[in-house]
C-alpha cells in the first residue's frame, strides 16, 4: 500500500491501522477520503488521495490526485481564516512531515563508525529502517485524518477549495506563497494568543456566555497540560527506544563470548545472547506502542485543543472588535469626522458578531463534540496501550523464565 | 614486592630462624598441639621453604607452600596437575574424571617450614571434618559482611569506616561470629601484604577495589546527595566482595595477616597505600608484563598449555571489556529512564486534575500512580542492572589482569633460571682460565663461586617448576569459581528481570479496567 523510494521492510506486527484519535468518525458513503499511496523523495513527501463521492457537485465518483504536505496547510488556512466557518472548530491541520532526525541517524550509521562490528551495524540498520517507516506511517496517518474529519463535517465538506483539493488534477501551485504563509501563519499564532491576552486581561472582556467562559477556561489549562505531558510522555518513549538499542552490543558481545567461552559456560553466554536479542525487539515494541497510543494521542489533543481554543479566540475577537468599533462610531458621530468609515466598519463587526452569535449554536455543539472525541479517543487508545503493555509484559516474563529454566538446568 | 629469594642457610643457621617464628606466629601455637595427634601419613617435604623479606607489619610471616600431588584442597578437580602430565586437556574436561580419584584429604600442608628433618611437614590446624568437608563441595563455611558505612572525623581527614562481620565454624578462628571495623587503606594494606607474598609464587591474589580520589573528596567534603550515596555503598559491596573472593582462596584463607585483618580489633595502620592500592599493584604488574615483553623473552615454552592460557584470558579480557562497557551504558539509560518515568508520571496526574469528564480524569489519575509505580521499578532493575551484572564484569577484568600478571612471573622466573644458567657457564670458563694461569687462591674463589651459581640454577629451576605447578592449579581453580560466579549471577540477573516483568503485569492488570470504565 505504501511505497517509498529506499526499499524498506515492513516491521512486523504493524498494520496501517485508521487513526483512533478523530475518535469515532461515521462511515458516511456519500464522500469517502482516503490517501492510498505515499511517496517519500529527498525533501518532499507526496500523498494520493483517493476520493469516491456520490454528492452532486464532484464531476466524477472516483478522484484520484497528487498532493503535498503544503496543500493540506493551505487547506486548513483558507478554513481558519473564513468567517463563515468562526464558530467551527477547524480541524488542525497535519504536522510537517519531518525525516530529518532519522534521516540523520541513516546517514551517520553509513558514514562508517568503526567500532561497530558487522552483525551490530545490521541490527542498528534494521532499528533505523523501522523507525523511518514508523514515522512515514505516522505522518500519512495524520495527513489522511485531517482530510476524513472535513469530509466528516457537514459544512467543511461542501466548502470550495476541499472541493478544489479533492479534484484538481494539476499542481494546486501554493508552495511558492505558502511559505510566506507559513511564516506569516507562524506570527499569526503568537499574535493570536497575545492578543487574546490583551482583550482579557486589559479590556476585562469575558465571553458574554456562561458556557463558552467555561470552556475557555477549562482549554486555556488543558491546553498547557497536554502539551506538557505530550512532551513528557515522548521522553519516555525515547528512552524505552535508548533501552532497546543498548541491547544490541550487549547481545553481540555475549555471542561471542558464547563462542569463545570453556565449554561450561557457553550455553550460558549463548542462550543469553538470543535472550537479549528478544529481549530488544520487545523493548522496541513497547517504545513503539507507547509512542502511537500515548504520545500521539496527547499531540494530536495538544492540536485538536488549540483549534477549539481558536474558536473561542475568534469568538471574543469578533466581540472586542464590535464593542470598539461602537465606540468608534459614537467618538466619530461626537466629532463629526469619518463618521461614514466608522458606519461601514462597525456594520462589518456587528455582521460578524452576529453571524457568531447565530453559530454559537454551532459552536456549542462543536465544543461538546471535541469533549466526547476527546474522552472516546483516549478510552480507546489507554485502553489499548494497556493490554499492549500486559502483552509485551507477559511475552517478556516467558522468555525469561523459560531462559532460566534452561539455565538452571545446566548446572 | 622486591622479594630475595636467597635459599636459606642450611644446618645451624636454620635453628634460630625457626624458632624466631614459632614465638612470633600464633600460627604455629596450636599447630603443635596437632602435631601430637597424629595424622596419617605425613609428607615427605621435597621443595625447601623460602625467605621472603616483605614490607607488612607484624612478625616475620612464613612462606607458604603447597606439597605437590596429594592436593586435598583441589580434590573435586578431574584433573591430575603436573608438569609432566600429558592430560593437557581444557581445565575441567567434561568427561568422567580418569584415573584420578578425588583423594579424601589427609594431609593439609600449609604453611610448611624446613624443619629440623627434611620429611615431617608442619600440618596446619585443621580439623578432619572440616577437610573432608570441603572435599564433599561446600567448601569454606565462613561467610564475610562488609555493612554500616560510617564516617569518621571531619574534612580532609575524615574517612569512612566500615564493620567487617565474620561468621565461621572454622576452628582457625577465635570465635565462630565477630566483627571489626576497617578503613579503605586497611583493606589495601591487606591486599598489598598478601600480594607481595603470593603473586610471585604463582597465586592468583584478588584485586582490591580501586581508590577513587574524587568520590572520596565528596564524602570527607560531607556532600549528603545521592551520588555520594551511591558512591559509599558501591564502595562498601566491592569491599564485601573483595573479601569474599580473597576468603575463598584455600591458602590466602590461611594467611595470620588476613586473619589478623578479619580479627584484630586494633590493626597497624597501613603504610604506602597510595602505591599499593588495587590500581597501583596493577599498574606495577602491567609494567612489569610490558618490560617482560619488551625484554623479548623468547621463553622456549615446553608448555602449551601456558601459551593457550595466555591467548585464553586474553581474549576473554577483551571480551569483557566489551561487555562491560555495553552494559554501563544500559544501566545509564535505564536510570534516563526512571527520571522520565517519573516525570511523566507527575505530568500526567496535572492532566487528570485539569481534565473535566469524571471518568477521563480518575483514569488519567491512575495512570498516574501506574506510571510512578513503573518509575521504581527501574530503578530498582537499574541497581541489579549494575550491582549483579556490570560489577561483576568489572572485578573479573580485575582479576584476570592478575592472572596475566601471574603468568608473567613465570616469565621472569624462567628468565631468572635462564640468567643463572649464563652466569655459572661464564663463572665455569673463568675457572677454566684460572685452572691454566695457575692461580690457586683465586682458584679456590672461582671454585666457590661455581658452587653458588649451581645452586642458584638448580634454585632457579625448582622455582620455574613449583611457579608452573602452582599457577597451574591456581587456573584450573580460577576457572572453576569463575564458571560457578558467571552462571550464578546470570540467573539472579535473569530473576531480577523476570520480577520486573512480573511486577509490569501487575500494574497494568491493575490499571486495564481502570481505563474501560471510562464512560
Amino acid at each position: 500500500r505504501r511505497r517509498m523510494e529506499e526499499p524498506l521492510e515492513m516491521p512486523p506486527g504493524e498494520e496501517s491501522k485508521p487513526c483512533s484519535f478523530s475518535g469515532e468518525l461515521p462511515a458516511d458513503p456519500s464522500l469517502q477520503v482516503e490517501i492510498s499511496d505515499a511517496v517519500s523523495e529527498r525533501d518532499k513527501v507526496k500523498f494520493t488521495v483517493q476520493t469516491k463521492s456520490s454528492l452532486p457537485h464532484f464531476t466524477r465518483p472516483a478522484l484520484s490526485v497528487v498532493r503535498q504536505h503544503e496543500d493540506f496547510v493551505w487547506l486548513h488556512d483558507t478554513f481558519s481564516e473564513n468567517d463563515e466557518y468562526a464558530g467551527i472548530i477547524i480541524p488542525p491541520a497535519p504536522p510537517r512531515p519531518d525525516f530529518e532526525a532519522s534521516r540523520e541517524k541513516l546517514q551517520r550509521l553509513g558514514e562508517g563508525n568503526s567500532t561497530l562490528t558487522r552483525e551490530e551495524f545490521a541490527k542498528i540498520k534494521q532499528e533505523l529502517e523501522g523507525e523511518y517507516l514508523a514515522i512515514f506511517k505516522k505522518t500519512v496517518a495524520m495527513h489522511e485524518v485531517f482530510l476524513q474529519r472535513l469530509a466528516a463535517h457537514p459544512i467543511l465538506r461542501r466548502d470550495h477549495n476541499f472541493h478544489v483539493f479533492l479534484e484538481y488534477n494539476q499542481d494546486l501551485s501554493v508552495r511558492g506563497k505558502n511559505r510566506k504563509e507559513l511564516l506569516g501563519g507562524f506570527f499569526r499564532n503568537i499574535v493570536k494568543s497575545a492578543d487574546e491576552a490583551l482583550i482579557t486581561g486589559v479590556s476585562g472582556l469575558k465571553e458574554v456566555d456562561e458556557f463558552f467562559e467555561h470552556e475557555r477556561t477549562f482549554l486555556l489549562e488543558y491546553h498547557t497540560r497536554v502539551r506538557d505531558t505530550c512532551l513528557k510522555a515522548d521522553r519516555v518513549m525515547r528512552s524505552h527506544k535508548s533501552l532497546a538499542e543498548d541491547y544490541i552490543p550487549i547481545a553481540v558481545a555475549l555471542g561471542s563470548l558464547g563462542t569463545q567461552e570453556v565449554q561450561q559456560l557457553q550455553m550460558s553466554f549463548l542462550k543469553l545472547a538470543e535472550l537479549f536479542e528478544r529481549l530488544r525487539k520487545l523493548e522496541g515494541r513497547v517504545a513503539s506502542d507507547e509512542d502511537l497510543k500515548l504520545s500521539d494521542l496527547l499531540k494530536y489533543y495538544m492540536r485538536d485543543s488549540q483549534a477549539a481554543k481558536d474558536l473561542l479566540y475568534r469568538r471574543l475577537r469578533a466581540l472586542a472588535d464590535y464593542e470598539n468599533a461602537n465606540k468608534a462610531l459614537d467618538k466619530a458621530r461626537m466629532k463629526n469626522k469619518e463618521v461614514k468609515s466608522a458606519e461601514t466598519h462597525q456594520q462589518l463587526c456587528c455582521q460578524r458578531f452576529e453571524r457568531l452569535s447565530t453559530s454559537a449554536k454551532q459552536a456549542w455543539a462543536e465544543l461538546t463534540d471535541f469533549k466526547s472525541r476527546r474522552i472516546s479517543a483516549f478510552r480507546k487508545n489507554l485502553v489499548e496501550l494497556a493490554e499492549l503493555e500486559l502483552k509485551h509484559a507477559k511475552a517478556s516474563s516467558l522468555l525469561l523464565r523459560n531462559t532460566l529454566i534452561v539455565l538452571k538446568g545446566d548446572v | 614486592m622486591a622479594a630475595e629469594r636467597e635459599p636459606p642457610p642450611l644446618g645451624d643457621a636454620r635453628q634460630p630462624e625457626l624458632e624466631e617464628l614459632e614465638d612470633g606466629e600464633d600460627l604455629f601455637t596450636s599447630t603443635v598441639s596437632t602435631l601430637e595427634s597424629s595424622p596419617s601419613s605425613p609428607e615427605p617435604a621435597s621443595l625447601p621453604a623460602e625467605d621472603i623479606s616483605t614490607s607488612s607489619n607484624g612478625p616475620k610471616p612464613a612462606e607458604i607452600i603447597l606439597d605437590d600431588d596429594r592436593e586435598d584442597l583441589f580434590a573435586e578437580a578431574t584433573e591430575e596437575v603436573s608438569l609432566d602430565s600429558p592430560e593437557r586437556d581444557p581445565i575441567l574436561s567434561s568427561d568422567p574424571s580418569p584415573a584420578i580419584t578425588p583423594v579424601t584429604p589427609t594431609t593439609l600442608v600449609t604453611p610448611r617450614m624446613e624443619s629440623k628433618s627434611v620429611t615431617a611437614p608442619v600440618i596446619f590446624d585443621r580439623s578432619r571434618e572440616e577437610i573432608e568437608e570441603e572435599a564433599n563441595g561446600d567448601l569454606f563455611d565462613i561467610e564475610i559482611n562488609v555493612s554500616d558505612p560510617e564516617k569518621v572525623g571531619d574534612g580532609m581527614n575524615a574517612y569512612m569506616a566500615y564493620r567487617v562481620t565474620t561468621k565461621t565454624s572454622l576452628s582457625m578462628f577465635h570465635q565462630n561470629e565477630f566483627s571489626v571495623k576497617r578503613r579503605f587503606s586497611d583493606f589495601l594494606g591487606l591486599h598489598s601484604k598478601l600480594a607481595t607474598k603470593y603473586l610471585h609464587v604463582g597465586y592468583i591474589v584478588p584485586p582490591a577495589p580501586e581508590k577513587s580520589i574524587v568520590g572520596m573528596t565528596k564524602v570527607k567534603v560531607g556532600k549528603e546527595d545521592s551520588s555520594s550515596t551511591e558512591f559509599v555503598e558501591k564502595r562498601r559491596a566491592a569491599l564485601e566482595r573483595y573479601l569474599q573472593r580473597t576468603v575463598k582462596h584455600p591458602i590466602l584463607l590461611q594467611d595470620p595477616d588476613l586473619r589478623q585483618f578479619l580479627e584484630s580489633s586494633e590493626l597497624p595502620r597501613a603504610v604506602n597505600t597510595q602505591a599499593l592500592s588495587g590500581a597501583g599493584i596493577l599498574r606495577m604488574v602491567n609494567k612489569a608484563a610490558d618490560a617482560v615483553n619488551k625484554m623479548t623473552i623468547k621463553m622456549n615454552e615446553s608448555d602449551a598449555w601456558f601459551e593457550e592460557k595466555q591467548q585464553q584470558f586474553e581474549n576473554l579480557d577483551q571480551q569483557l571489556r566489551k561487555l562491560h562497557a555495553s552494559v554501563e551504558a544500559l544501566v545509564c539509560h535505564r536510570k534516563e529512564l526512571s527520571a522520565n518515568t517519573a516525570a511523566f508520571a507527575k505530568s500526567a496526574a496535572m492532566l487528570g486534575n485539569s481534565e473535566d469528564h469524571t471518568a477521563l480524569s480518575r483514569a488519567l489519575s491512575q495512570l498516574a500512580e501506574v506510571e510512578e509505580k513503573i518509575d521504581q521499578l527501574h530503578q530498582e532493575q537499574a541497581f541489579a542492572d549494575f550491582y549483579v551484572f556490570s560489577e561483576l564484569l568489572g572485578d573479573y577484568i580485575r582479576l584476570i589482569a592478575a592472572v596475566k600478571g601471574v603468568l608473567d612471573h613465570r616469565m621472569k622466573c624462567w628468565q631468572k633460571w635462564q640468567d643463572a644458567q649464563v652466569t655459572l657457564q661464564k663463572k665455569r670458563e673463568a675457572e677454566a682460565k684460572l685452572q691454566l694461569a695457575n692461580k690457586p687462591d683465586k682458584l679456590q674463589q672461582a671454585k666457590d663461586e661455581i658452587k653458588e651459581w649451581e645452586t642458584k640454577v638448580q634454585q632457579g629451576e625448582r622455582d620455574f617448576e613449583q611457579i608452573s605447578k602452582t599457577i597451574r592449579k591456581e587456573v584450573s581453580r580460577f576457572e572453576k569459581e569463575r564458571v560457578k560466579d558467571f552462571k550464578t549471577v546470570i540467573i539472579k540477573y535473569l530473576e531480577s528481570l523476570v520480577q520486573t516483568q512480573q511486577q509490569l503485569i501487575k500494574y497494568w492488570e491493575a490499571f486495564l479496567p481502570e481505563a474501560k470504565a471510562i464512560a
